[in-house]
């Protein structure tokens, strides 16, 4: 037990390691095992392809003896089937008989009645040899009965005796009835098949030549007639053959014929695999593909279920390659039929570890990190999986005993395939699902982001302005961008090759392409096949190369058959002089028109040589199964031919004429061998023709299903929106096509300063100190909280220096900001902006608190503050460079955070100062005051509902989440509050549809309620330097301050957990959401990642000259703008810059992220909408009539997407409809 | 879920009277029983075309030349054989009790009915040396197939028990000469023919079960909605 134990842990621990391992290097090993497999399969490639073509084995004639059983004495390239007798040796006596000199007299039927008439001596001849009391009898093939299917071919090929085939077979080898026969065609093409027919005929069976090539026709144009008498030996007796070569040489001379004698072929032939066959095999491959799928339905929680699945079934197979190269490498060939074995082989290895593999890392802990999950996947499950693999082992080692040749031999296959597939599944696999995993993490971490809230119907939002609507303005228009010019620029490399892979259909078209060459190589290795047949229509087309070329070249016949007039033309014909016989160098036979009584002329080919190679490849596996021969797995050899020449005189024509030949046929004019070389042709364009049409369709219609895009107008758009093909869309997004209005929402005086929102109420904070709450869905303004203390200092509205005054007016007469800005007193203000704060503070402290009218004070305080703000929201106007807001807030603050701390003196008076931020959650407003303190204002009622006044530096920043208020002051410090209700009816109603009940509660306190605000902790040195960014979320509250770091604190405990450093400058911006991403910007341009569990920084890059303005991350990325107006989209796990983008200056900071794949930026009044994974302009919305529009400072995305966005005093609701639709 | 029975050639469909009927014990009960009859018919067929290829049984030679190479009381019979088989096997692990624990997944189960025809490949084309050989490599694949698909008590004795049955009953038909084998070692049959029985048991109670397991599921949920 103890020794088990001990084993376990070390196997545990090794498969941690190995996880660790794989985790950390995907690459290299995923490089590795790709290697191992490929040279694994190395050994494959000597292996034959499979086919069921014959193949052949040539050997001399001359020191032929019969191979041995054994496989000593391996002679080389000698094929492992040429193994002991053949089946039986094929001799063949090729005849080619021809009428000559041809006569005028003479009828088409002479053209092979007299020369079919001499088969039955040339048999007699052949039956009757005897060399030294060997007949033929005694050496050749015996046959017994036909097969009972075959009885009507019973009278036609031999029984019971020597297997000798030849035409006289049609005359049951009897003269007397070849002579009575009336109608040779009629007999011989009795029996021939109607349609199509791909196997032997009996034609072909008995002849031994091409139909075509045997001249046995009325419109012979060569009146040669050619056939083969067959002959089948048992035995191969060299002298016998020879002497029976000499003998049929000797009486039938072919003297211009050089046919090589010296080889004989050894075909052999595979199994072929019937119908009947096919059935359990089918059957076999169908379970194995339930199994596969079964298997692989299983595997979930995965970033790509496909890809995975698809891994797994290359593991097995890849594993089944390398089991079969190894094999063979170590020379154990697999004799048993792969196809059969190998969807036991795939079902014996399994596919069972992969899953239990996937199933157990995926159910590990998620926030760890990946290659921590995959190690205790991998060693949780190590036990399980060594001990299915010992199991399977010894399964498979007492098969291996069981001593049966065919279960060894799977068996060996199964043990190498087993470790084999244990080997990928540890590596390849394993990196395979790391990689995936990490995939997943990645994108699962944007996705577990707050459901978004019930969705409102999408409005054709028609302009509704809620207060004081402008007579003058008609409703703001939209205009579409058609081709953004500066879209294509923007793809990174990476994206173009797969888009480049998917619009193409790379891989379909190699597969094509694969099947292809593969089908090229099956015919090429097919000896039998088409290449002969195609030569040997060739040869037949082409009179050239019958006689044009001397044989003895051994170059087959390649000339391309056409009419032969022009044939005749460049080679012109010799004249049609009787050529006497024996000549020794044929001629081409001049059959053209003026010339119809050429004499035939016997030639001799190399293509004789071997005759049968130009029949059907199934010639002698047919002929043999007639007697219930296989040929299957064995092999058969072909002796070298024997040619016979027959010349026949025309009076032996005429005398062997059957009496009815004569009014039979009727004399054939050359005209009508003309007219059927024509109507070949015509036959041969027509096909041509057809075939070129069907192509021409089937190309087109190969067009359509690849390239269905409209290239016409509005080709770019139809083109970018049809992305079902492209692999990156996994979101289903598309691009709005529907017209997007905003909405505008007016009501403040001055330019709107704070913005927060919830989802489903909307607060904006104007410079004027007034808070006005909106319905984020209708627009409608639900309260208005005005600044009290504005209203006081308006009654001391003429104690004020002019400037004041002037600065002043405008706001209270409602006039458009634009106006306003034009006052001439703001560019004094900033002009000495330097000097002016010390002076303004300097005042207030030199006044003691007691005596000051506490509204003159105030609006003094409020001047300056406005002053700042009104620098900030009007940049481009004053200064062409246009540095954008946040930088000069910081600097400001940051100038300011040397003020003096005699501002605590003015606190309690200071009741109504600016508002520096704010934050809303439920219906609680928090707004955070220039002086230091912090109101909860209900949204509803606008009434003050409690008021914390314990800190005295400005609040620059709020978090507002669960009950707890984090506030950052200029000074650096933090201040955790928390919001406590004491209900008196104990109720506690909750806002909105049932449908937002998953969401995080937002209680709606009710107007009963008594809040209270308690300071529960103040960290005072929070930051050495002032606080610039705060943001809270997941219960953690991270801050930036200008002393270039990062902390993260717990909410719950107020907590600093790590102070993050990596940064060269202040901290500008920072994104943190639900799932723990965090994020970081600074002055230095550059963009920090960071783990928040772990506290380390996960990747680092400069992108920006100058600021970070502000970060969001998504699932796959992270979207970063800067001072320099850049928009930078990096990938979020490899820190690579996607792309960017040029925004209009001014606007570089204001961006929001829709959806995973729409990014929404804002411009010159307008704002534009770009698809985030290609980086397309996708609509361009105009917020105000007029092009000249103020920039859009802020930009908010809400939960219903729609967009806030201020400029200037406006606010604008942008909604997108096609995003609503996505998410339903 | 829709897959399978897609598979199974029963294209019932995930809708809301296909559930209700589905729940009805009966017509799921027929459900069942249809599927198996199925399943064990085209197992017959492909098998049998194994056997006669090989020349190990021998049917009139008049049904040979046919598509379906046995005689035409075969297959149902196999069927009706495997329909009480896959229907026996849920019910008797309800009543002893036992619920049948060990993967109980499709791809599992495809596995088994490969192993399955794996065995009948081998008994039909591997050439062994002798009867005894052949006879003891199946049994011991046979009883491989329990104990890596099953490990239920109830389905090895069941297994056996049909295998010993069948056995007899063929033996019987053969004594009767309605069809014979071509070699006989074991009275009037092959020796191995129990053991295919065994496997194929073993086989059929996988799938019944299988399927029992998505009427628990529907049962359940239907409760569950109620």
């Amino acid at each position: 037990m103890t020794v088990r134990e001990r084993l376990r842990q070390n196997i545990s621990a090794a498969f941690y390691r190995h996880g660790l391992l794989c985790a950390s290097y995907p690459v290299p090993i995923i490089l590795f095992t790709s290697a191992s497999i490929l040279t694994c399969c190395y050994p494959l490639l000597k292996l034959p392809l499979p086919g069921t073509g014959p193949v052949e084995f040539t050997t001399g004639v001359r020191d032929y003896s019969v191979p041995s059983h054994g496989t000593q004495g391996d002679l080389g390239e000698r094929p492992d089937w040429y193994r002991g007798p053949p089946v039986a040796y094929i001799q063949q006596v090729l005849v080619k008989a021809a009428v000559s000199p041809w006569d005028s007299s003479l009828v088409p039927v002479d053209v092979f009645r007299s020369p079919l008439g001499r088969v039955f001596s040339l048999l007699e001849e052949i039956r009757d040899h005897v060399y030294t009391d060997r007949s033929l009898e005694s050496l050749c093939l015996q046959v017994t009965d036909l097969l009972p299917g075959l009885r009507r071919m019973q009278s036609l090929l031999p029984e019971h005796g020597c297997l000798l085939v030849s035409p006289g077979n049609y005359w049951q080898n009897r003269r007397d009835m070849f002579d009575s026969d009336p109608d040779i065609l009629k007999t011989v093409h009795q029996h021939e098949p109607k349609g199509l027919h791909t196997s032997a005929t009996l034609k072909d069976l008995l002849f031994g030549v091409p139909g075509k090539s045997t001249g046995v026709s009325l419109y012979s144009k060569k009146r040669v007639v050619t056939y083969t008498i067959t002959i089948a030996l048992s035995s191969y007796d060299a002298r016998f053959v020879a002497s029976l070569r000499a003998r049929l040489k000797q009486l039938h001379p072919s003297t211009n014929c050089s046919l090589r004698e010296d080889h004989m072929v050894h075909v052999h032939f595979k199994e072929e695999i019937g119908i009947a066959e096919l059935i359990p095999l089918v059957t076999t491959y169908i379970i194995l593909f339930a199994y596969i799928y079964f298997s692989t339905r299983k595997i979930d929680m995965v970033k790509s279920k496909w890809g995975l699945a698809l891994a797994a079934v290359v593991t097995v197979l890849s594993s089944l390659l390398m089991s079969v190269g190894l094999c063979s490498l170590f020379g154990l060939t697999p004799t048993l039929n792969g196809g059969e074995i190998f969807p036991y082989l795939v079902v014996v290895i399994g596919l069972e570890n992969v899953l239990v593999l996937t199933k157990s890392v995926v159910s590990t802990p998620v926030d760890l990190e990946v290659k921590l999950r995959i190690a205790q996947g991998l060693s949780s499950e190590s036990w399980s999986i060594m001990k299915n693999m010992a199991t399977e082992l010894v399964i498979i080692l007492i098969g291996y005993f069981t001593l049966v040749p065919a279960i060894q031999e799977f068996c060996l296959f199964a043990v190498v395939g087993l470790v084999s597939d244990f080997f990928l599944q540890m590596f390849f696999f394993t990196t395979v699902l790391s990689i995936d995993i990490r995939r997943m993490e990645l994108a699962d971490l944007n996705r577990r982001l707050p459901a978004e809230a019930g969705m409102p119907p999408p409005k054709p939002g028609p302009l509704r302005p809620r207060e004081a609507p402008p007579p003058s303005r008609p409703s703001p228009h939209t205009i579409t961008l058609q081709a953004p010019a500066f879209r294509n620029l923007r793809l990174p490399k990476r994206l173009r090759v797969v888009y480049f892979l998917a619009r193409t259909r790379l891989a379909q078209r190699i597969i094509m392409v694969g099947t292809v060459i593969w089908i090229g190589i099956l015919v090429y290795t097919d000896p039998a096949g088409l290449r002969t047949y195609l030569a040997a229509q060739v040869s037949e087309q082409s009179p050239l190369g019958e006689a044009g070329l001397p044989p003895h070249l051994g170059v087959a016949p390649v000339f391309p058959g056409g009419d032969p007039t022009s044939t005749l033309n460049v080679l012109p014909a010799p004249e049609p002089t009787p050529l006497p016989e024996n000549q020794s160098q044929g001629h081409g036979e001049a059959r053209s028109g003026p010339a119809p009584l050429t004499s035939p002329q016997i030639t001799w080919g190399s293509e004789d040589e071997e005759v049968w190679r130009r029949l059907s490849f199934r010639y002698w596996p047919s002929l043999f199964s007639y007697y219930n021969i296989t040929l299957a797995k064995r092999y058969i050899s072909i002796l070298p031919v024997i040619p016979v020449t027959l010349h026949l005189s025309p009076q032996e024509a005429i005398e062997t004429r059957h009496p009815q030949d004569t009014q039979h046929a009727p004399r054939t004019s050359a005209k009508t061998t003309e007219l059927q070389a024509d109507l070949t042709l015509y036959k041969v364009a027509a096909l041509g023709l057809f075939a070129g049409v069907l192509l021409v369709l089937l190309l087109f219609c190969l067009y359509r299903v690849l390239c269905p895009r409209n290239y016409g107008q509005n080709g770019v758009q139809h083109g970018r929106r049809r992305r079902g093909d492209l692999p990156c869309d996994e979101y289903g997004y598309s691009p709005p096509v529907s017209e997007i209005s905003p909405l505008l929402l007016r009501g403040h005086s001055m330019d709107i300063e704070c913005l927060a929102n919830d989802g489903m109420l909307l607060a904006s904070c104007c410079l004027a100190g007034q808070i006005r709450v909106w319905d984020a869905q209708t627009g409608d303004c639900l309260t208005v909280i005005p600044n009290n203390g504005y209203e006081l200092g308006f009654g001391d509205y003429s104690l004020l220096g002019p400037e004041a005054r002037n600065a002043s007016t405008p706001i209270m007469d409602n006039e458009h900001p634009l106006r306003r800005r034009t006052t001439p007193v703001r560019p004094a203000l900033f002009g000495d902006q330097p000097d002016l704060t010390p002076l303004i503070d300097t005042n207030f402290g030199e006044v003691p608190p007691s005596q000051m009218m506490p509204g003159c004070g105030f609006d003094f305080g409020e001047l300056v503050e406005r002053a700042y703000k009104e620098h900030e929201a009007s940049p481009p106007l004053p200064f062409p460079p246009s540095p954008p807001a946040a930088r000069q807030r910081r600097r400001s603050l940051g100038d300011q955070s040397v003020a003096p701390p005699e501002q605590v003196l003015l606190a309690p008076w200071d009741w109504d100062s600016s508002v520096w931020s704010m934050e809303l959650r439920g219906n609680l407003i928090a707004a955070g005051r220039s002086s230091g303190k912090l109101e909860l204002w209900d949204a509803v009622e606008g009434s003050l509902r409690c008021c914390n006044e314990d800190g005295s530096s400005g609040i620059t920043a709020l978090a507002f989440l669960n009950n707890r208020i984090v506030a950052a002051r200029l000074n650096g410090s933090l201040d955790f509050f928390t919001v406590d209700i004491h209900k008196p009816l104990g109720l506690l109603q909750y806002r909105g549809p049932p449908g937002r009940a998953s969401l995080p509660p937002s209680p709606c306190y009710s107007s009963e309620d008594v809040i209270s605000c308690q300071l529960t902790r103040s960290v005072q040195c929070a930051h050495q330097k002032p606080i610039t960014v705060l943001r809270a979320a997941a219960g953690r509250v991270v801050t930036g301050s200008q002393d270039h770091t990062v902390r993260v604190y717990r909410l719950e405990d107020s907590c600093c957990l790590f102070t993050l450093q990596g940064h060269a400058g202040g901290i500008t911006a920072i994104y943190i959401d639900q799932t723990m991403v965090l994020a970081s910007g600074g002055q230095d341009g550059a963009i920090c990642l960071w783990d928040v569990l772990t506290g380390s920084r996960v990747s680092h890059v400069y992108g920006h000259r100058g600021d970070v303005t502000s970060l969001v991350c998504t699932t796959s990325c992270v979207l970063s703008s800067g001072l320099d107006d850049l928009i930078c989209i990096w990938d979020r796990s490899t820190g690579i810059k996607l792309y960017s983008i040029q925004q209009e200056v001014g606007c570089g900071a204001s961006l929001g992220v829709i959806s995973e794949s729409l990014l929404v930026t804002g411009g010159q009044g307008c704002v534009s909408f770009w698809d985030l994974n290609y980086g397309d302009l996708l609509q361009t919305v105009y917020l105000g009539q007029s092009g000249e529009g103020q920039p859009v400072r802020q930009l908010l995305v809400l939960d219903n997407a729609a967009i806030v966005c201020d400029f200037g005093s406006e606010l604008s609701l942008v909604y997108v409809p096609s995003v609503l639709e996505k998410l339903d | 879920m829709a897959e399978a029975r897609g598979l199974s050639g029963n294209g019932v469909a995930l809708r809301g009277p296909y559930i209700s009927m589905i729940t009805n014990h009966t017509t799921n009960l027929l459900i069942r029983g249809g599927m198996l009859f199925v399943v064990g018919v085209f197992l017959a067929l492909v098998l049998n075309l194994l056997q006669v290829q090989r020349n190990v049984t021998l049917f009139p030679p008049d049904v040979i030349s046919s598509v379906f190479s046995s005689a035409w009381w075969v297959p149902p019979c196999c069927g009706t054989a495997s329909a009480l088989i896959g229907l026996l096997y849920p019910c008797i692990d309800r009543h002893l009790g036992e619920p049948h624990k060990l993967k109980r997944e499709w791809s599992s189960v495809m596995r088994c009915v490969a192993v399955f025809v794996g065995i009948n490949h081998a008994s039909a084309k591997v050439d062994f040396a002798n009867n005894v050989q052949l006879s003891l490599t199946l049994a011991a694949l046979s009883v491989g197939l329990w104990w890596t698909f099953d490990r239920s008590r109830s389905g090895f004795g069941m297994g056996v028990a049909v295998a010993l049955l069948a056995t007899l009953a063929t033996q019987l038909l053969v004594y009767n000469g309605v069809f014979q084998y071509t070699s006989p070692d074991f009275l009037y049959i092959r020796s191995w023919l129990p053991c295919i029985f065994f496997a194929g048991v073993i086989t059929m109670g996988n799938i019944g079960r299988q399927l029992a397991l998505y009427e628990c599921k529907f049962v359940q949920e239907k409760i569950h909605q109620d």
